[in-house]
């Protein structure tokens, strides 16, 4: 069961995709969770077969539990080592029905104990969470997932904030420009241009892209900008746009609508959830002036951008209505400092700057 | 389309998005943007679907016509959507 989040404990298995025997790939949806973000499609990260689903649809487990095993591709079946199984395990496997070969044993050298067996055995309680939660609840327990990250966030992490005004002219010509060229089905958000800008930013000052793990910054191993998106009725979830450095301005708006759809639709993938390694949040639609978010853990920082909205500024020495936007970056000052901070603002500023070269 | 059936594709339109939005509760004069709480993900889909259900190409220039249901039933049928068949 993977962690989905800092903030999740749980997750119910809701079906399995894929069963003992199929051949799987790197990035096959292999079975659906069921969580405090809603049903999340779980992704394998390795190619080989599924040899055992060791959890059953319905059945609540924490996070780190064996799911399902997977026998790498091109590895012989392995024979099967002697199995240890403790005496008390096998008379309860017995009485319960339950197949020791589904067990991997958790015990000394592997033993299946008696845990093992009751934990494989469909009891009653994996028949009563195998009801679908209703939406109410579900609100519920976002609210108190949300509540545990940023409460953890707020205790843990010591944050600096950074704002800086970004003159938005040069994007918003351009994107005015290009947008009358495109059909209806290909517009870009402005949006995609503050994603974008923050991705190639990162490039440069990479000390603000990954997390903070066991005491120490661990570098992201790719740059995979996590999405504040609003979902109707309340609630919030961060998915990643993975590599979002790498992707040109027409797939990323493709990759951004999908993510929205999806998020507000319940199907996210387990990666999107667990993987990304800033937050971006725009709250511009909202018609506020700057946002100064709170670091998810366990990341290291979180961009919030404001509304793009006219004002006067000067221009050459003169006053001139110019449309300027506000852009935050609230800091981990464990990993960084406010100097960084700014070198990463200043490069975001620069980069909007020259749009077509996004 | 009369106006009627124009304000059924953009009602339905509007529902995709926001699946609480009552014909009855929208105030025709209010900007949709505000009243329902559309982002800008949202309204690019709202004009997505008008531009399936109805065939009229909306340049972004012209979204400003759209901001309320009665600027956006002027706007589509001033566009030609009376000229295009009903889908089934």
């Amino acid at each position: 069961m993977p962690a989905l989040g800092s903030d999740m404990e749980a997750g119910t298995l809701v079906e399995w995709l894929k069963h003992p025997g199929d051949t799987v790939k790197r990035g096959d949806i292999i079975a659906v969770v069921d969580t405090q973000k809603g049903a999340i499609e779980i992704e394998v990260f390795e190619d080989g077969v599924l040899e055992n689903a060791l959890v059953t649809p319905g059945e609540k487990v924490p996070v780190g539990t064996v799911l399902a095993t997977i026998r790498g591709a091109g590895v012989a079946p392995a024979p099967a080592p002697p199995q240890r199984v403790t005496p008390l395990a096998r008379k309860v496997a017995a009485d319960l029905g339950v197949d020791l070969r589904q067990i991997v044993g958790t015990g000394a050298d592997g033993a299946v104990t008696r845990e093992d067996v009751e934990r494989a055995a469909p009891g009653p309680k994996a028949v009563a969470t195998a009801t679908p939660p209703v939406s109410a609840p579900r609100a519920i327990d976002m609210r108190a997932a949300i509540a545990a990250a940023m409460t953890r966030s707020k205790r843990e992490i010591p944050h600096y904030y950074l704002s800086l005004t970004i003159d938005m002219a040069a994007s918003l010509a351009w994107l005015r420009a290009e947008n009358e060229k495109r059909p209806v089905t290909e517009r870009i958000l402005p949006a995609v241009l503050l994603i974008k800008a923050v991705a190639l930013g990162l490039k440069e000052v990479p000390d603000l892209n990954g997390f903070w793990i066991d005491g120490g910054f661990q570098r992201g191993a790719g740059i995979h900008v996590g999405c504040a998106i609003a979902l109707r009725g309340g609630g919030l979830v961060a998915p990643a746009l993975h590599d979002a450095d790498t992707l040109n301005l027409a797939t990323l708006m493709q990759r951004l609508a999908d993510l929205v759809a999806r998020a507000r639709a319940g199907a996210l993938k387990s990666s999107e959830l667990s993987d990304p390694t800033i937050t971006v949040t725009n709250l511009g639609d909202q018609g506020v002036d700057a946002a100064f978010g709170i670091i998810y853990p366990p990341q290291v920082a979180l961009v919030g951008f404001g509304r793009i909205v006219d004002r006067a500024s000067t221009v050459a020495g003169a006053v001139a209505a110019r449309p300027l936007m506000t852009a935050t970056l609230s800091g981990d000052h464990r990993a960084t400092d406010g100097h960084q901070g700014s070198v990463f603002l200043a490069a975001i500023d620069r980069l909007l700057q020259h749009p077509e070269a996004l | 389309m009369t106006p009627d059936e124009i304000k059924l594709v953009i009602v339905d339109a509007l529902r995709r998005i926001a699946p609480e939005v009552d014909a009855g509760t929208i105030d025709p004069r209010a900007p949709l943007r505000d009243h329902l709480d559309l982002d800008s993900m949202d309204f690019l889909n709202f004009v997505l679907a008008l531009h399936g259900r109805l065939g009229i190409d909306i340049p972004e220039a012209d979204y400003a016509r759209l901001s309320t249901l009665d600027g956006a039933v002027a706007y589509l049928a001033s566009k030609g959507a009376a000229a295009v068949p009903k889908p089934t």
